[in-house]
């Protein structure tokens, strides 16, 4: 953290732009670079967590799929906390 | 006979970045070098290579002549007067846009590369059929953005773009830099756009309202050997090109009063 930053936080005003610029570009490049509109994510998102949670029972409002890039590798990244497993049912089918 | 010659594409998606102003630039510091260099204007929708060379009314053929040998390469290129060193190729008329494939660029820039030692390619802007076909024709890339969201987003599809037609090395410039307001955090900083789009660094241009004076006379500041900070940036891209070590100025260490001083301490990092 700067000197700017936190005097930003301390006098309540608007943080300077270029961490804001620094933000938005990474993840638009994210989107960009994978060809994956957020729309299309949000799906993805929505159809990972309900193959899951077949199996485990994980925390929704903890969990996040999201895109990450460094050094021009785009990775998609799932952080899906567990409550605990589900028991595995014995009847087949 | 030119052996080593090196083809390099100038481009950046996004337009008024400063894809001209580098190639013009740059073409004649390599010239000024002893270094036998086109200019090739691939953007002949709407040219302007020939503009800020002055030499806008000096062009009688085009390449576009050359390749259907109603003349000779010779014809066609236009030499500089004070920089002989340097010479001008426009790739077409801008009356004949559907004109130009990207084997017809190959073919223009595999005889320039027979008499020449750098072909520097000026890139039009976007990534249509103009940036496949002066991609075609291309060795390296030097890719031109400025620190502004729009510019390193456009930047970074043409380096995809790049990489995926093999061009190698792909070097950055980033242009128009504004210490100023780098130092008060309101700008993207050097390290943020290097980081994001990966690439090395072959030049940093700081903004000089002399690039616009020397537009409007059409000649380079790297011509009359101008010392304006943007004329110092373009000479030092050529001789980094060149090999030489060249140290990257640094934008944080641009100015000396009181006020700088108090905006380098905002800068620091404590945690």
């Amino acid at each position: 953290m700067t000197v700017r930053e936190i005097l930003d936080k301390l006098l309540r005003r608007q943080p300077a732009s270029a961490s804001t610029a620094r933000d938005r570009l990474q993840l638009v490049l994210a989107h960009d670079r994978s060809d994956l509109s957020p729309e299309l994510l949000d799906q993805m998102r929505r159809e990972i967590f309900e193959v899951v949670a077949k199996y485990v029972e994980i925390d929704l409002d903890e969990g996040d799929v999201s895109l990450e890039t460094e050094d021009r590798v785009t990775a998609l990244v799932a952080n899906l906390p567990i409550r605990r497993p589900l028991a595995v049912s014995q009847s087949e089918g | 006979m030119a052996s080593t010659s090196r083809t390099i594409l100038i481009c950046s998606g996004k337009g008024g970045v400063g894809k001209t102003t580098l190639t013009a630039n740059l073409g004649i510091a390599l010239a000024r070098l002893g270094l036998r260099t086109v200019v090739l204007d691939a953007d002949f929708g709407l040219r302007n290579l020939d503009l800020l060379l002055g030499l806008e009314n000096r062009i009688v053929f085009t390449a576009q002549e050359v390749l259907a040998e109603s003349c000779r390469l010779e014809q066609a290129l236009v030499k500089h007067k004070q920089e002989p060193n340097l010479a001008l190729l426009p790739a077409g008329n801008p009356r004949m846009l559907e004109w130009l494939k990207p084997e017809d660029m190959q073919t223009i820039a595999a005889m320039l590369e027979k008499q020449f030692d750098y072909v520097l390619i000026d890139c039009p802007a976007g990534i249509e059929d103009g940036f496949k076909n002066a991609v075609a024709a291309a060795k390296e890339a030097i890719v031109i953005t400025t620190p502004e969201v729009s510019a390193v987003r456009d930047a970074d599809r043409v380096i995809g773009l790049l990489n995926t037609h093999g061009v190698t090395p792909v070097q950055l410039v980033l242009n128009r830099v504004r210490p100023k307001m780098m130092a008060s955090q309101e700008m993207l900083a050097v390290d943020d756009v290097t980081d994001i789009l990966a690439l090395p660094l072959l030049g940093l241009v700081l903004e000089d309202e002399q690039v616009i004076v020397s537009t409007n006379r059409g000649e380079p500041l790297t011509l009359n050997g101008s010392s304006s900070p943007a004329a110092r940036a373009y000479g030092n891209v050529a001789r980094r090109l060149q090999g030489d070590d060249v140290p990257l100025i640094d934008p944080s260490k641009e100015g000396r009063g009181l006020r700088a001083k108090v905006r380098r301490l905002m800068q620091k990092k404590i945690f």
